[in-house]
């Protein structure tokens, strides 16, 4: 029996790996939102050498009355934005979202998230192979987490 | 159309922005309610948008995204008339949708 649920897993796995590549994962990823540190999230992601840039700009309030609502906006002007994910360090976990962008879409999001406690916003994105970020301190003066 | 969401579709000038209102709770799975009991995690995950069927966005989202989310993003290359079409899927397989034609100004 175990052998037989192992080779059903065995051709499951393949059949996934046979899909054709697409732009868009269509799969939510279920070990980096549920990564309770922001490095193991990154990990999750694939982020890997995240070099900071001007090139991304992060609007964010400096301090939120109330940390169930606080709106997050990210413009990227790096070339070939492919996703912007966006990080809260001190959330219990830290991954809030993943936007991708599919051709004719800009690399620029405005979101409303949830923050536990004072912390950094992190915005990476995607370009190629390569990371960039930007981050802002936000100052959060009610927990938004319950 | 659908009233679980609410949506505009705006050309202005070579973009066109979206906004996207979606009614939902957004409940982590941590949060207890009166009687001490925790309320089960009931999120959004997957956010789909396309125009005139082409996929132009996807979103993944965990519990971090507020209740009732909002979001905003901008296309290029849109028309007046083109059709823009969101789905979503929560992690307990509930979906919701809204579509819009985009207008100007």
């Amino acid at each position: 029996m175990q052998r037989r649920k192992f080779i059903k897993a065995l051709f499951a796995a393949s059949a996934l790996a046979l899909l054709p590549f697409r732009t868009f994962a269509a799969m939510w990823n279920t070990s980096a939102f549920q990564a309770t540190k922001l490095q193991e999230a990154m990990a999750a992601l694939q982020i890997t050498n995240i070099s900071p840039s001007n090139d991304i700009q992060m609007v964010a309030p400096d301090k939120a009355e109330n940390g169930a609502v606080v709106q997050i906006e990210v413009t990227s002007r790096i070339s070939n934005t492919e996703s912007i994910a966006i990080f809260v360090e001190n959330n219990p976990t830290a991954l809030i979202a993943n936007f991708l962008f599919g051709e004719g879409a800009d690399g620029f999001v405005v979101t409303r998230i949830k923050m536990a406690e004072t912390s950094d916003v992190l915005a990476v994105i995607k370009s190629g192979n390569r990371y960039f970020s930007a981050k802002k301190r936000v100052e959060v003066l009610e927990n938004g987490c319950g | 159309m659908a009233e679980n969401m609410r949506m505009r579709a705006q050309l202005k000038g070579e973009v066109t922005e979206v906004k996207v209102l979606m009614t939902h709770p957004m409940e982590t799975g941590r949060r207890k309610n009166d009687f001490g009991d925790l309320i089960p995690a009931n999120f959004i995950q997957l956010v789909s948008a396309t125009l005139n069927g082409k996929q132009v966005l996807e979103a993944q989202w965990g519990t971090g995204i507020s209740k009732n989310p909002y979001l905003t993003f901008h296309l290029r290359g849109a028309k007046v008339g083109d059709v823009l079409r969101v789905n979503w899927t929560d992690n307990q397989g509930k979906t919701g949708q809204g579509e819009i034609a985009v207008t100007s100004v």
